[in-house]
C-alpha cells in the first residue's frame, strides 16, 4: 500500500487528522531541508509536504516564492531535490508529497517525472498549476506506480468540478482553505466547516486543508473538521528567519511543528 | 477525429465536468490541423481555433491554479456572450473611432522605402492611437467588458508601459479604479509612461521579485486577481495567459489587420505580398497577421528581440530560440533552462522582454502559416533612427525591430512587392533610453 493511504488509513482509525508541514527543498541550504526530512515525525508530523523550487509561482505568496528564489539562487536543480528524498530515507520513514509546477514536469515530461519521483522514494505530488481536466490524461500513468496525484478543491469551485475531483481523487484532497493565494492570515474563512463537511459527504478519500494556516488554534479548529492540516509559509518564513538571525533553522523550525501538531 | 483518450478515467471525468475528453497534445494535432489546411485551405485555422479547452493545436489551454478556473470560466463565458452581441460590438466600434482615434491610417512610407531600395512599403500607424499604440484596442474592449460584467476594478500588468497606460486610460474614461503591476527595472526604463499613468490615477505598483520586468509584473497581477476576482477585471495586455485571454486579445487587436486589408484594397488593389510585425507577446502582430490568415500568398514574418545577439543568451528571441513549455497558464514556446526555469531574457525594448510567447504564434510557427526571426539591440536603435530621419516619425523601440527587420540586406522586397509594417507604436516614451544608447548629445 502507498505510504500515503497508509498512513491517513491508520491517523483514520485513532480517530486524529494528519498534521503536514511543507518548506522548500534547498531554503535555507540543502543540509537543513535533510536534517527537516530526517526529524520532522518526532515532532509530530504525519506527511511531508516538499516544495520543488521554480522561478515563477503563481499560487504563492511572497514568503514560498522569496524561499524558491533563495535555493534557486543557490544553484539548486531540480535533480537536486530527488536525490534529497533518496537521501533522507530511510531515516524519514512517513510520505512525503512532491509540490511541484507543471512548468518543471513538462520540461521533463510526466513519465519522467513520476519514474524519478516514486525512484527517490517520493509518494505522491500536488501540481498546483494543472487542473482537474489536465490532470486525468495522467491518472492511468500516476496509477500504475501507485504514486496519487493530489487535486484542489476551493470554495468557489464550483459543483461539477468539485463532484468530479471527489470521485476521482486519490491519496487526499488538498482543499484550498481561502481566495487567494499561499500565506499567513490572522482568520480562517467563515464558511470553512460548511464546505467541508459537503466535501468530505461526497468522498471517502481523506480531505486536507492548506492556505493561511499558521496558529495552533486554526490549526485545532481545522483539524475537527478536516482529515490533514496544512501548515507552510509559516514554516518557510521561520527555517529563513532563523537561518538569518544565526540560529539552528531546524530546531526553531521543529518547536513550531510541535506545537502545531499538538494542536491538530 | 480521432482524439485519443487517456483511459476510462479521462472520459468518465470530461462527462462529469462538462468538457470534452482531454487528449495528449502531442505534435500528432499539429500535422493533423496541417493536413486539414492543405486539404481546406485556411479557413480552417481562423474559423476554429482556440478550440473550446483554449487551443491552438498543442498550444494554449489552461494551467493554472484552481482558485483561478471560476475566473476564467465567467470571463470566457461573459466574453462569448459579448462577442455575438451586436450592442457590445457598435459600442466598442464607437470608442474604438471616436475615443481612440480609429481607422489609423495606412501610410505609404516612399523615402523608407527608397532607402530599403524596394517596393512599396506601407506602415500602419497604430502609432497615432490615443495613447501611442496598439494596446488601447484591447483595453477599451477588456475595459467595457468588465463594466458589463459589474466588475468595479481593473488591474493590469505593464513592461514598457503602454498596456499599462492603455488600461489607465481606459479605466479613468470608465470611472474605474486601477492598479498597474510594473516591475522596477521598466519603471526606470519607462519613465513617462509611469507618471502619466499616475495622472490618469492609476496606481503603479512596483514589483520587486525575480527580473522585475514583465513576467514578475505577470505573475502579480496573476496573484492579485486570484483573491480579487470576484469584483476585479484582470486587464491583460497581449495574447498570452490561460484561455480566454490569448483568444480576446487576438479578438480585439484584429481590429488592425481588418482596417489594413480594406485600406490595402483600396491603395493598390490587391493584398501585400509580406506583413512584417514585431513579436514580444504577440498582441499586435497577432491583430495584424490574424484577418490574412486565409490568404496564402500573404507571407507572414513576426520579428523577436535578439537583444545582445542569438548567441549572447542574452536575448528574448523566444520563437526563435525557445522550446514547448509552460508559462503563465498556457503551454507555449518559452526561454527556460533544462529544469524548467524561466531564463532571464533582455530587449533593449521593454515591451519585447518577456520569456514566452502568445500560444497561438507558437501555432504558426510550427504550422509554417508564419516565419519569426529575430533583429539585435543595435539594428533596433539603427532602425529607430532610419525611420525618424526619412519619414520624420520616431518608432517605439519595440516597433524600431519590425522596421529593422526590412533594414537587413537579404530582406530587401522585389520592386513591385508590397510590404505592411506594423508600426504598433511611438517612441516617446523610449526617447531617454535611446538618446542614453545611441549617445547623442543634447
Amino acid at each position: 500500500m502507498n505510504r500515503i493511504d497508509a498512513r491517513f488509513e491508520k491517523l483514520r482509525a485513532a480517530g486524529h487528522a494528519a498534521f503536514i508541514p511543507f518548506f522548500t527543498a534547498g531554503d535555507p541550504d540543502m543540509e537543513t531541508s535533510l536534517r527537516m526530512m530526517q526529524n520532522v515525525e518526532k515532532a509530530g508530523a504525519d506527511v511531508i509536504e516538499l516544495g520543488f523550487p521554480y522561478s515563477d509561482p503563481i499560487a504563492d505568496g511572497p514568503t514560498i516564492q522569496d524561499s524558491y528564489q533563495r535555493a534557486l539562487d543557490k544553484g539548486l536543480r531540480i535533480g537536486d531535490v530527488f536525490d534529497l528524498v533518496a537521501r533522507a530515507r530511510p531515516e524519514c520513514t512517513i510520505p512525503v508529497v512532491a509540490m511541484i509546477s507543471y512548468s518543471l514536469v513538462f520540461r521533463m515530461g510526466m513519465d519522467a517525472f513520476l519514474d524519478r519521483a516514486t525512484g527517490a522514494g517520493i509518494d505522491g505530488a500536488t501540481i498546483p498549476d494543472l487542473p482537474i481536466e489536465e490532470t486525468v490524461q495522467f491518472f492511468d500513468a500516476a496509477k500504475e506506480r501507485d504514486f496519487p496525484l493530489i487535486c484542489f478543491v476551493t470554495p468557489a469551485t464550483e459543483t461539477a468540478r468539485r463532484n468530479a475531483v471527489a470521485r476521482h481523487a486519490r491519496g487526499f484532497i488538498y482543499y484550498i482553505a481561502l481566495r487567494g493565494i499561499t500565506g499567513e492570515r490572522p482568520q480562517l474563512p467563515p464558511d470553512l466547516a460548511e464546505n467541508l463537511s459537503e466535501l468530505k459527504s461526497l468522498t471517502e478519500t481523506p480531505v486536507a486543508v492548506g492556505f493561511g494556516i499558521s496558529r495552533p488554534q486554526q490549526a485545532r479548529i481545522v483539524a475537527g473538521e478536516a482529515d490533514g492540516v496544512i501548515v507552510g509559509s509559516a514554516i518557510v518564513r521561520r527555517l529563513h528567519q532563523a537561518a538569518e538571525e544565526g540560529k539552528d533553522p531546524v530546531e526553531v523550525a521543529l518547536a513550531f511543528i510541535e506545537t502545531m501538531a499538538t494542536a491538530t | 477525429m480521432n482524439l485519443k483518450r487517456s483511459g476510462d478515467a479521462g472520459a468518465d471525468l470530461a462527462v462529469d465536468i462538462g468538457e470534452a475528453p482531454p487528449y495528449d497534445s502531442g505534435s500528432w494535432s499539429v500535422a493533423f490541423k496541417v493536413s486539414l489546411i492543405r486539404l481546406f485551405g485556411q479557413s480552417i485555422m481562423s474559423a476554429s481555433l482556440p478550440d473550446d479547452r483554449g487551443y491552438f493545436g498543442p498550444y494554449g489551454g489552461r494551467f493554472v491554479p484552481e482558485t483561478l478556473v471560476p475566473a476564467l470560466k465567467q470571463l470566457e463565458e461573459s466574453y462569448l456572450e459579448a462577442r455575438d452581441d451586436q450592442s457590445f460590438q457598435q459600442e466598442l466600434d464607437y470608442y474604438l473611432r471616436q475615443y481612440a482615434g480609429r481607422p489609423s491610417p495606412l501610410y505609404l512610407a516612399e523615402r523608407f522605402s527608397e532607402r530599403v531600395g524596394g517596393g512599396r512599403i506601407y506602415l500602419k500607424r497604430e502609432d497615432l492611437n490615443h495613447t501611442g499604440a496598439h494596446k488601447i484596442n484591447n483595453a477599451l474592449g477588456q475595459a467595457l467588458l468588465a463594466v458589463r460584467m459589474g466588475k468595479k476594478r481593473i488591474i493590469a500588468e505593464t513592461g514598457a508601459g503602454q498596456h499599462g497606460l492603455a488600461a489607465a486610460t481606459a479605466a479613468a474614461m470608465f470611472g474605474l479604479p486601477c492598479e498597474v503591476y510594473m516591475g522596477t527595472e521598466d519603471m526606470r526604463r519607462q519613465r513617462p509612461n509611469v507618471l502619466k499613468m499616475r495622472l490618469l490615477g492609476a496606481r503603479v505598483v512596483p514589483v520587486t521579485g525575480g527580473s522585475r520586468t514583465l513576467k514578475d509584473a505577470c505573475n502579480e497581477a496573476l496573484r492579485d486577481w486570484m483573491s480579487s476576482f470576484e469584483n476585479t477585471h484582470y486587464l491583460l495586455g497581449s495574447v498570452t495567459g490561460p484561455h480566454p485571454f490569448p483568444m480576446m486579445v487576438r479578438d480585439f487587436q484584429t481590429v488592425i489587420g481588418r482596417e489594413t486589408r480594406r485600406q490595402v484594397l483600396d491603395a493598390e488593389g490587391r493584398l501585400p505580398d509580406c506583413l512584417v510585425a514585431c513579436v514580444g507577446g504577440g498582441s499586435n502582430s497577432i491583430g495584424m497577421f490574424y484577418p490574412f490568415l486565409e490568404d496564402e500568398s500573404v507571407r507572414m514574418v513576426g520579428v523577436e528581440a535578439g537583444g545582445y545577439g542569438l548567441d549572447s543568451g542574452r536575448h528574448a528571441a523566444t520563437l526563435v530560440m525557445g522550446k514547448p513549455g509552460v508559462l503563465h497558464g498556457a503551454k507555449t514556446y518559452v526561454l527556460q533552462d533544462e529544469d524548467g526555469q524561466t531564463s532571464v531574457v533582455h530587449s533593449v525594448s521593454a515591451g519585447l522582454d518577456y520569456p514566452g510567447v502568445g500560444p497561438e504564434h507558437s501555432y504558426l510557427k510550427e504550422s509554417g502559416r508564419a516565419e519569426y526571426v529575430s533583429v539585435t539591440d543595435e539594428e533596433a536603435l539603427a532602425a529607430f533612427q532610419t525611420l525618424a530621419l526619412t519619414e520624420g516619425i520616431i518608432p517605439a523601440l519595440e516597433s524600431a525591430h519590425a522596421v529593422a527587420w526590412l533594414l537587413q540586406e537579404e530582406n530587401r522586397p522585389g520592386q513591385d512587392e508590397v510590404t505592411i509594417i506594423c508600426l504598433s507604436g511611438r517612441g516617446e516614451k523610449d526617447l531617454d533610453e535611446a538618446v542614453r544608447l545611441l549617445g547623442i548629445e543634447i
